[in-house]
Parts: C-alpha cells; structure tokens; sequence
C-alpha cells in the first residue's frame, strides 16, 4: 500500500515537472515551483526550504544542527575578512571595487548589460583583481570559498531577489538558457537536474535525501564533509553533472552562470544564510 | 495513470502469490544459474547497474525508494523481453522516467544487460 501511494505521487510529480516546465513567464515559472513543493510538502515552512535537505529529513537534521554548534566553516570566514582588508600590490582592495561594502549576496547574480551577459558574484570578484594587476581566483576550490564565505556571512539575511530587466530581451534568453539546462536530461544516465531534484525531492537516492530546488542557492558556498571544505555553487554543480557522467561545464561559462541565474531566481524572496554547511 | 494503478493494485494481490513464485526459482537455477548470480552482482554493483540506488530489493543494502520495489517480477511483465525493454530504455514506457536507460546508453554491455534480466525475473 505503501508502495502504491509512493507510485502515485511519483505520477503526479511527474504531471507537475511538466507543468513547471512549460510555464511561460519567470513570475509564472517561480509561482509553479513554489506551489510544486507547497503541495509536496505541505507541512514545511517556505524559509526552511534554505535548508536543503534538512527541511525535509528530520534525522539529518538532528546530526547538521549539531553541527552548526561549531561551524566548520568559520575559519574560512576569518580568511575571507582578511582578504577583504588586505589591500593589493598596487595599495588598492576588494572595497575600492566594492564600495558599498561585503553585503553583496543579493546583488548577484545580475544581469550585466553592458557585457550583455549574466554576472556572477565570483566573476565579480575576478574582474576586480584582475583590473587590479592580481592574478584571477580559481573558481571551485581554494581561497576563492574565504572571500565568499565572508561575503556570504555578512549578506545573511538579506532576501534572494535576482532581477531580469524588461529592457534588455537578451537577460530573458539568458534566464530561459538556464531553466532549459535544468530540465535538459545529460550523461550516460540521462538525468535532468529536475528529476532528482523536482520529480524525485524528498526521496531516497542510495543513501542521500534528495533536497528540493527552493533555496538551492541560499546557503553557498558550503562546507561538506564529503569534501572535507568549503566549495562554490558551481564546484557543486560541476559535482551534479559528473555523478550522471555528464561532461561538466566550465565554471561560470555562460551555461552554469545562465543555470545560476535561473537557479537563483527560483529563490527569490528567500533569506540568504550562506556559508551553508551539508554532510 | 489509470493502467499503471491498475498494475499497482495487481501487484498487491499477486504478493500473496509470492510463494508460489519460489517454487518455480529452482528450475531457473537449473536453466541458468550462473547467468542469475552473476546478474545479482552486476545489479548491486554501484557502477554497474547501481539499482539499489534506487529500487528496493528485498534483503538488500541500503536501498533509495526512488522507483518501485523489484518484486514479483512475473507478474508484471508478460515476458522477459518486455522487461528487458523497461532495462533497456526506460523512458520507452515512461517518457519522464528518472531510470537511467542501461542498455541504450551502453550503461551496461549487452551480456551484463541480459544477465540483469536473467536475475530480475528471478524476483
Ligand atoms: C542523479 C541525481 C542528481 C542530479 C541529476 C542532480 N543532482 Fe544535485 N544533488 C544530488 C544529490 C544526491 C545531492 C546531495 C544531497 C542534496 O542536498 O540533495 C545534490 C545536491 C545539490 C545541491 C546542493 C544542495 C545543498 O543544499 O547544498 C545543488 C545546488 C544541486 N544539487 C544542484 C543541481 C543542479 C543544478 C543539477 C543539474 C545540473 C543537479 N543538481 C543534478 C543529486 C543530483
Ligand atoms: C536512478 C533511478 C533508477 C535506477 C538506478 C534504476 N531504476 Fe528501475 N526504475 C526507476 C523508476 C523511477 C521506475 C518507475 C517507472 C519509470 O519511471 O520508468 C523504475 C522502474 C523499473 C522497473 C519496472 C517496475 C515495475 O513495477 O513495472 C524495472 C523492472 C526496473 N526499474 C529495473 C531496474 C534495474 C534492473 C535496474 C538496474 C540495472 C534499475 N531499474 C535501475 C528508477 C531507477
């Protein structure tokens, strides 16, 4: 009986994946995904979906609050802050690019209209250096996770609220770039990033819960135990792609920052809470 | 929808038959014994048919609850080759299937495939 209603769901999950991928607008997209997980999981707080799978799994729950007893990301926060202050060879920094100071979670990513392209908060962060003689950060691994840890610390609390200006059609195809790379089905194994985590959220993957899209974004970068450290968005991603033995992309190349900017937008009105921590 | 329900229900009633369904594992031993053991190892193995990750199995390991439980194979598939389709390509029945297509996409070598079909049937 058990199994029966599982099937079910799993039916009627399958009508929604649908669903949310023929929805024509952006509000129209975030509104389907919204009420996706509202009726998959009628009994979880929106803003708890920042949690990932935790919102879901009471268990893992449990071991993850433990946990955030003594972050293990903290450390990479004080290099982060140390980062920010340092200035560079040339006696400029972080806050002559950044003025309005290290809150910037919430602008990015953004549409750049100038560049005519999606900009990303590491990407950012790059361009500043580099108009600065420093040598660009590695996107996955290493001190760039510091600077984005500090940065995410200090945006906590700030509301996921990324924009697709009406004045540029070109944000629109970037967002529409995105969303299809999410319901694209890649690799040997032929997944979309939607079936494991829109059509088969809240289920058992092996031994791991499947977490729900909503509030994939808020939480980065994040410390896993798995990796023993502090990762990006889109060292996760490149994660994703690979266990379905995809070709990864090249991080923030304009596939993975369109998905970031789709991904991102799926959260909007969430609160950022980064740097996340998961098992 | 309405058709695969239907199997649902089918197959709740067909548990009971279970039994009955052991009776006949001998003669595929007899048959193919090798061929069944062998299939076992490659299912479970996480790079190979991974299905755990997955299916349940009874008495297997640390399964997912993604996809149905494999039991009661017979009484699901009117032949093996039909359920050799559904390992081969998943997405033939169910075009939004998450079922990695095994023999389509070369997961599996044609001689694994058939003895994962040799095993599963067993079920
Ligand atoms: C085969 C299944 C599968 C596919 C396909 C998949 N993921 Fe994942 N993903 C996982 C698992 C398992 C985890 C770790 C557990 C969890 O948090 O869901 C995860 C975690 C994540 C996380 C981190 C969640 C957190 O709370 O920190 C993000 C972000 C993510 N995936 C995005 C994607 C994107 C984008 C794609 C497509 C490019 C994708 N995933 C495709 C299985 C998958
Ligand atoms: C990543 C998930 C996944 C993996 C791995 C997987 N399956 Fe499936 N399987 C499914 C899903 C989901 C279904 C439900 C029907 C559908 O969507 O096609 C299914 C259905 C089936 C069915 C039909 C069951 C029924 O009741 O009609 C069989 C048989 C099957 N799988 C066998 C296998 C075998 C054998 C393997 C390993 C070689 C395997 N599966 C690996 C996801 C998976």
């Amino acid at each position: 009986m058990k199994q029966l209603f599982r099937q079910l769901t799993l039916m009627v999950l399958t009508c929604g994946i649908i669903t949310a991928a023929q929805a024509t607008t952006p509000e129209e997209d975030l509104k389907a995904f919204q009420n996706f997980y509202k009726k998959r999981f009628p009994n979880v707080e929106y803003t708890d979906y920042v949690n990932g799978a935790y919102a879901i799994d009471p268990v893992g729950r449990e071991n993850w609050e433990a946990i955030e007893e003594f972050p293990p990301y903290e450390p990479f926060i004080d290099e982060g802050q140390a980062m920010w202050e340092k200035p560079f060879a040339n006696g400029k920094g972080f806050k002559d690019c950044f003025p309005d100071g290290p809150a910037l979670g919430s602008k990015y990513p953004s549409w750049d209209k100038e560049k005519g392209m999606v900009m990303t908060l590491p990407l950012a962060l790059n361009n500043c250096l580099e108009a600065n003689g420093e040598k660009p950060l590695k996107y996955k691994k290493g001190p760039i996770n510091d600077i984005l840890s500090y940065i995410a610390f200090e945006s906590r609390g700030q509301i996921t609220n990324v924009e697709i200006p009406s004045d540029d059609p070109r944000a629109l195809e970037a967002y529409e770039a995105g969303k299809k790379f999410y319901y694209t089905r890649r690799g040997q194994l032929n997944f979309a990033c939607a079936h494991c985590h829109l059509q088969n959220a809240g289920m058992i993957l092996r031994t791991e819960i499947l977490s729900p899209a909503l509030g994939h974004t808020t939480h980065f970068p994040v410390y896993r135990s798995k990796w023993g450290t502090v990762g990006t968005l889109h060292r996760r991603f490149t994660g994703c792609n690979k266990q379905v033995r995809a070709k990864p992309f090249k991080a923030h190349g304009e596939e993975y920052r369109n998905l970031e900017y789709f991904l991102t937008y799926m959260s909007n009105g969430l609160p950022m809470n980064g740097p996340g921590a998961r098992k | 929808m309405i058709g695969n329900t239907k199997k649902w229900i089918g197959v709740a009633g067909t548990i009971t038959v279970l039994a009955g369904q052991f009776l006949i594992s001998p003669a595929i031993f007899a048959a193919g014994g090798n061929a069944v053991e062998e299939g076992k190892k490659i299912a479970f193995d996480r790079k190979k048919g991974n299905c755990l990750a997955c299916h349940n199995i009874v008495n297997a390991p640390s399964p997912g609850n993604i996809a149905p439980a494999l039991v009661a194979m017979k009484a699901r598939y009117a032949s093996k080759e039909e359920l050799r389709m559904q390992i081969w390509d998943a997405t033939i029945k169910n075009p939004e299937s998450a079922m990695p297509p095994f023999g389509k996409h070369g997961i599996l070598s044609e001689a694994d495939l058939e003895k994962v079909v040799e095993y599963v049937w067993t079920l």
